[in-house]
């Protein structure tokens, strides 16, 4: 007879393991699921988790580490305070695109000008689509207690066709022979978000993202507000005792990670991707949940969480195209991550005991 | 514009199709819910309903062995959020989601060989005058079978739920799961089986879209679909008939709108598709007011020492 017994404590040690058993777990699991496939379980591990950074063009990678982590870090940053407090953001990837077409958009009105003025003001128009995104489920949850989980995720479909209508129409490339896509804004210099080193793929948005880990950090240890949000999802009954006023703090969570997941995809369109076009976003929206809970929403946690998701997304291209790993395996493989992380995180707050209960 | 291109038999024909995938999806989710657990994987749960059905359909030639496919795969995912809720006490919303990020992945990782494919077609039921009825006969009489079961799916869940013993149980464990423990009732195998429930049903309705509705395979075909069936349970407030009225509407909107994109109505096609969404959200924030319907234990971790 097994059984689960409460601990009265939650677990430190078990909260800090975690995720790492987690990893383990996944890696094993993933092998499975390679081997099924018909690859070599080990070479596609070492493929996915070891080349990218050691092997023979990790010169190449590297870069590509800081190019895909920072968005990842930057939505896992802003949800993550939702989460703590059991408000449940997950439309940021239609935060994540209108902040694109925001910042584009403003970037593309203001061509061919040229001016250090133009790279702030995106940043800005990008920050506030992802925000005004965020804040109709907001705003509805507060008025009228509609649910922000069916509200945020609906619009992400209808930030997507919306991406579509403005790729094929408003922000169509007018010298671009009828494709549908924009201008390339990496052609056009005071708009274009690049390396602030030459090859290491240190963008703004990198540099974003490092100021929002800290400024989470900060927040969450010591302000009144962090107190708010942690003290709401570990004892909403408290918090109310305590005067922590719900409204405002589902208006502050939800438009927090509107605006960075905004951010995010303003610095992706005007850095790596370069032009919206229709299928500009990846999921990075989506995948920032399982970064968030990977990094068990805690900043540090999160950066670290969202390198290591960068690195199973560079991983599987290079399992893609070198032994020729379907794609859909590494997807499979994060959603797998997920499932060991919340199944093993049963032991942060329980124990197992062995042997006949007794009857008390 | 040509509006008259629009058949009014057909279109309401059409749209008992359309619904029909939400219909399965939104009563297996009902019953989850009534029994106080919320599984947020519906979508991931139907997409791989879909392409388990439909892989199925394609290699054995017989549709109707893709639906049970369709409804074995649906369950066996849903028993991985079971694991995670009930036996590891995880955290609802969290692991609903883990099962949908999982489950189009999966989905996509079948689905590879099966792009471009056409399914075997499943056959009208002949009810032989009846479908000559004019009007009533071609809507009513001339679908496939799935399509009525999911009608009398609906009833029998209402009957079941109402008048029941077994229904009895599932609401009380819904309600206050530590009653229910007391009175002696398993809550975990309960709401064990209403998840598989709930996984079955999600995989027709997505079989219903690959086989059927489509009927083709690609990635992510269930579009929110699985999204929009949890918005339909709170819409109907956890009633059946309301349910099936709300599919109804859900569908008739789906519909509506994919003719006006044939009619070449003079709004562009991205803002017609746009439309079932926003109107879900207009729905949900108009019968959000009252949320006196939901199961008191909805969302709520069940363990028996506590």
């Amino acid at each position: 007879m097994i059984r689960l017994e409460k601990r009265p404590q939650p677990s430190r040690a078990f909260s800090l393991a975690t995720p790492l058993l987690a990893v383990v777990a996944t890696m094993v699991f993933g092998g499975l699921l390679f081997a099924a496939l018909g690859k070599d379980p080990l070479v596609a591990i070492k493929t996915i988790f070891w080349d990218p950074l050691f092997g023979e063009f990790s010169f190449f990678y590297r870069p590509q580490l800081l190019i895909k982590g920072a968005p990842l870090v930057l939505i896992a940053i802003g949800l993550s305070l939702g989460f703590k407090a059991g408000i449940w953001n997950i439309g940021a990837e239609g935060q994540y695109i209108m902040g694109a077409l925001f910042g584009a958009g403003v970037g593309l009105a203001l061509y061919p000008l040229e001016g250090f003025y133009i790279f702030p003001l995106m940043v800005l128009a990008g920050a506030l689509g992802g925000w005004i995104w965020a804040m109709i489920p907001a705003l509805l949850k507060v008025k009228f207690g509609t649910n922000e989980i069916l509200v945020s995720l609906m619009l992400v479909y209808v930030a997507e066709q919306f991406l579509a209508s403005m790729s094929l129409g408003l922000l169509k490339n007018p010298e671009g022979f009828g494709f549908p896509g924009s201008r390339n804004l990496q052609q056009y210099e005071s708009a274009f978000n690049a390396d602030l080193i030459e090859g290491t793929g240190m963008h703004w948005g990198v540099v974003a993202a490092m100021i929002a880990v800290i400024f989470a950090y900060v927040l969450l240890t010591k302000h009144r507000l962090g107190f708010a949000i942690r003290v709401t999802g570990e004892a909403p009954r408290a918090a109310k005792f305590s005067g922590v006023n719900p409204a405002r703090l589902v208006l502050f969570c939800l438009g927090m990670s509107g605006l960075l997941a905004g951010l995010a995809g303003m610095f992706e369109v005007s850095g790596p991707a370069g032009q919206v076009t229709i299928d500009f976003n990846v999921g990075y929206g989506f995948t920032a949940i399982i970064v968030a809970f990977l990094g068990r929403l805690h900043p540090i946690g999160i950066l670290l969480a969202g390198l290591l998701m960068a690195l199973t997304y560079i991983g599987g291209d290079i399992a893609q195209s070198q032994l020729g790993l379907p794609a859909a395996a590494i997807q499979v493989f994060q959603g797998m991550l997920l499932f060991f992380l919340l199944a093993l995180d049963v032991f942060t707050q329980y124990r197992l005991r062995f042997g006949r209960q007794e009857v008390a | 514009m040509d509006l008259s291109a629009i058949n009014p038999i057909l279109f309401i024909a059409g749209f008992l199709v359309a619904a029909t995938p939400l219909i399965f999806a939104a009563i297996g989710e009902l019953v989850v819910e009534k029994s106080g657990t919320l599984n947020l994987g519906v979508e991931g749960m139907m997409i791989t309903g879909a392409i388990c059905g439909f892989a199925t359909a394609v290699e054995t030639g017989s549709p109707l062995l893709g639906f049970a496919a369709a409804a074995t795969g649906g369950a066996l995912l849903s028993l991985l959020f079971a694991f995670l809720t009930q036996i590891t006490l995880a955290n609802q919303v969290a692991s609903g989601l883990a099962l949908t990020l999982f489950g189009l992945g999966l989905s996509a990782l079948l689905g590879q060989s099966y792009v471009g494919i056409k399914p075997p077609r499943l056959p009208d039921i002949n009810f032989g005058p009846l479908a000559d009825i004019p009007v009533i006969g071609p809507i009513l009489f001339t679908h496939d079978i799935i399509l009525y079961l999911g009608f009398a799916l609906v009833a029998a869940t209402w009957a079941v739920l109402k008048f029941t013993r077994l229904g009895l149980i599932l609401r009380a464990v819904g309600e206050s799961h530590d009653a229910a423990h007391a009175l002696g009732y398993k809550v975990v195998r309960i709401r064990t089986l209403a998840i598989m429930f709930g996984g079955a049903c999600a995989g027709l309705g997505g079989a219903y879209i690959s086989l059927i509705r489509v009927p083709q395979w690609t990635e992510g075909m269930t579009a929110g679909i699985g999204w929009i069936a949890l918005a339909l349970v709170v819409f109907a407030s956890w009633k059946p008939w309301r349910l099936l009225l709300g599919a109804y509407l859900f569908g008739g909107i789906t519909q509506l709108q994919l003719n006006l994109q044939g009619a070449g109505v003079a709004i562009p096609v991205e803002y017609l598709a746009m439309s079932p969404y926003l109107i879900t959200i207009i729905v949900l924030v108009i019968l959000s007011r009252d949320k006196s319907a939901a199961p008191a234990c909805l969302g709520r971790t069940f363990h028996a020492s506590s």
